[in-house]
């Protein structure tokens, strides 16, 4: 999909004046973050397991290239295809290609990251391939013609009355009202698509090396329909979405659903280990796995390397404040919140997403529920200073700070500044010490008073009362 | 065209600064079985699992024996007014079903409004059941009708995935094509973050817990 992250700052602003925006994203939120809250205090081990999952992402990341290898023996030796896919265009090609060989028309996807990643569905519309989305969030955004707000509730800023509007548009009336309605409607119209398709893609939570099975974790079933009934399933997934053995799966499931959605676990756990067997009645006649890169190897053994180790469980966006105000689609591209404003300028650039780094108060929520324990703010304080050294931050910013390091270079310089200030910034406060305009900073004073100072700098009372 | 694989190979390589690993490295990650934490729980483990399947509207019934399944299957089609029909895997075909039931091994079709099928397994951490698929039990018979019925002898059901792992790993075939963990009827919150039953997979799942009698179906 298109990048439009060099807007973050328009976006935001339109976002922040649409009351129906923060009337979903408000009932939403609130209901992750609280059942997350309710499980992790139920659950002793929870801290333990957080580390754990940790040490085995770095473990597999260190030693990548072997328990990639070791996948696609599995993979093969079930009867499956792996192929591997260097950056988004070759992941396209790889598809497109298979649909071409088995004549396919219809196409069923369950949700995957990483075909919104590669821009899937528009290559395969351009073909003339019918592309029907799944699951009810990634259907409701497809009828919208919307990418994703969210990356695991990806209609989350849709309200019921605007799901009942596309659907009376898209299915006919007569128009569905209720939540269980609409449902059942999509249930209906998609029940026909699962049966016809001729290739079936999902994406791929896990990839255990050990036996060279794919896993999707699921609320809706809609994963399993679609890899079961079609003739060819496909599976895209990033190269670091590898787990060494079924072991690790087991503390990966302890993590992931009450991380995202905050349930003891999500109702489908599906490993696919190969295609239809001798003897079976039903499954696909084709397994393949597509390893996307797409920058990832890049991202090994340098400074956002931890970034590789996300299991795309959305909790960081679920606590951020900045992506409960503004919502998903501001930032821009196909992942929001903090995980997308590091993924972001490291997959497209830094030059087109200034602002994603810098829309962050550096709160530490994120960090404080990634299950993995990503440094999202260390990450996204690293990528500050990047695009500082790389001449990427706006003329006057860089200007002021190369005036502050001037001064605070030079200790006497510095306290008097600081002395000259203090008074100075006193005396504009006034009677009740407030200060209602500041020059450079009229975005801060425009909704709020800033408190001015009380005339000494601390340096002078340290002094003054060790005397 | 030049092979993504080992380009891709050759890149993480680069980044991690060294070549590809040595025998005995591999062999040694080969061999690594890590032993995380599990999650502890006093209960008994029958109690916990119908404990916690029902908590996310999974439903249970208890029968006596394994000859008790015809009766309690008829008894939930009746509640539910569903016509005397349905998918029925392999293995629970020679039980005593009544006269005028029609039944099937599969695969469910779009029509299909009720299947029965065994489990490999129980798991008491979340109250999950897993079903390993084959000719015994086709994956279209636990998505496809409205309405699952699991049939599941109580000393199926073990304690941790861990468990369950080492069943799996234990199969003649070693891992079936589709192994399915669910943990209740299909579900989504993806409207208002409202949940509702029944999105795209069976809108109720009931287990048929076998408190004594012969193992079924695997």
């Amino acid at each position: 999909m298109d990048v439009s992250s060099p807007r973050f700052k328009q976006k935001a602003v339109i976002a922040l004046a649409n009351p129906t925006l923060r009337q979903a994203l408000g009932q939403s939120r609130k209901g992750f973050v609280n059942k997350r809250a309710e499980l992790v205090a139920a659950l002793p081990e929870f801290e333990a397991l957080r580390d754990q999952a940790r040490d085995v992402k770095n473990h597999v990341l260190e030693n990548l290239d072997h328990y990639l290898e070791r996948f696609d023996s599995a993979v093969t030796a079930a009867g499956g295809h792996v192929h591997w896919a260097r950056d988004a265009e070759e992941a396209r090609n790889i598809i497109l290609g298979i649909c071409e060989r088995v004549q396919a028309r219809t196409i069923t996807k369950g949700k995957s990251m990483v075909s919104e990643e590669v821009n899937l569905n528009a290559a395969l519309e351009a073909r003339g391939y019918t592309v029907v989305e799944t699951d009810l969030g990634e259907y409701i955004i497809q009828l919208a013609k919307e990418p994703p707000s969210h990356i695991i509730a990806p209609a989350i800023h849709k309200t019921k009355e605007q799901v009942s509007d596309l659907f009376e548009a898209a299915h006919g009336g007569p128009r569905k009202t209720t939540v269980a309605d609409l449902v059942t409607e999509a249930r209906l119209v998609l029940r026909d698509k699962y049966f016809k398709a001729d290739v079936g893609i999902t994406g791929g939570n896990y990839l255990v090396a050990e036996t060279g099975s794919s896993i999707i974790v699921t609320n809706e079933g809609n994963g399993d329909l679609t890899q079961t009934l079609a003739k060819v399933h496909i599976v895209t997934s990033g190269i670091e979405r590898i787990v060494p053995t079924l072991e690790d799966v087991s503390l990966f499931l302890r993590i992931l659903a009450r991380s995202a959605t905050g349930q003891e676990t999500e109702t489908y756990t599906t490993l696919s280990t190969g295609p239809r067997r001798p003897g079976d009645v039903d499954g696909p006649e084709e397994f393949h796995v597509v390893l996307v890169d797409n920058g990832r190897s890049k991202m090994l053994g340098g400074k956002f390397q931890d970034m590789l180790r996300c299991i795309r469980c959305g909790a960081c966006m679920n606590h951020c404040p900045v992506y409960g105000a503004v919502g998903g689609h501001a930032y821009g591209w196909v992942y929001p919140g903090p995980m997308g404003s590091v993924l972001t300028p490291l997959f497209v650039g830094l030059d087109a997403t200034y602002d994603l780094p810098n829309a962050c108060t550096l709160n530490g929520r994120c960090q404080s529920v990634c299950p993995v324990r990503i440094p999202l703010p260390e990450l996204l304080r690293e990528l500050r200073h990047q695009q500082h050294q790389r001449g990427i931050s706006p003329p006057v910013q860089r200007r002021a700070l190369g005036v502050w390091r001037f001064v605070a270079e030079r200790p006497g310089l510095y306290q008097f500044a600081n002395r000259l200030a203090a008074r100075a910034l006193k005396s504009l406060g006034g009677r009740d010490g407030r200060l209602r305009h500041l020059p450079f900073a009229g975005g801060w004073t425009a909704l709020r008073d800033l408190p001015a100072p009380e005339g000494k700098t601390f340096l002078e009372l340290w002094h003054a009362r060790k005397a | 065209m030049p092979d993504s694989r080992s380009a891709i190979l050759r890149q993480i390589r680069t980044a991690l600064g060294r070549g590809p690993l040595s025998d005995s490295a591999a062999a040694a990650l080969d061999a690594r079985r890590p032993a995380h934490t599990r999650i502890a729980f006093d209960e008994d483990l029958v109690e916990r699992f119908v404990a916690r399947f029902e908590s996310r509207s999974g439903t249970v019934a208890r029968v006596s024996r394994l000859d008790a399944i015809p009766a309690a299957v008829a008894a939930y089609r009746q509640a539910h007014g569903l016509p005397p029909r349905a998918a029925v895997a392999r293995p629970l075909a020679g039980l005593p079903w009544p006269a005028g039931f029609a039944h099937h091994p599969g695969p469910a079709g779009p029509d299909e409004q009720m299947s029965v099928t065994p489990c490999l397994a129980g798991i008491a951490e979340i109250g999950s059941l897993m079903l390993a698929s084959g000719p015994d039990s086709p994956t279209t018979l636990n998505f496809v009708p409205d309405h699952h019925l699991i049939v599941l002898p109580a000393g199926h059901i073990v304690r941790h995935f861990e468990d369950a792992w080492t069943l799996l790993r234990a199969l003649p075939g070693g891992l079936p094509r589709a192994t399915n963990i669910i943990s209740g009827p299909s579900r989504t919150g993806d409207v208002e973050l409202t949940i509702q039953l029944g999105a795209h997979g069976p809108r109720s799942v009931h287990v048929l817990l076998v408190e004594d009698g012969p193992a079924a179906g695997g």
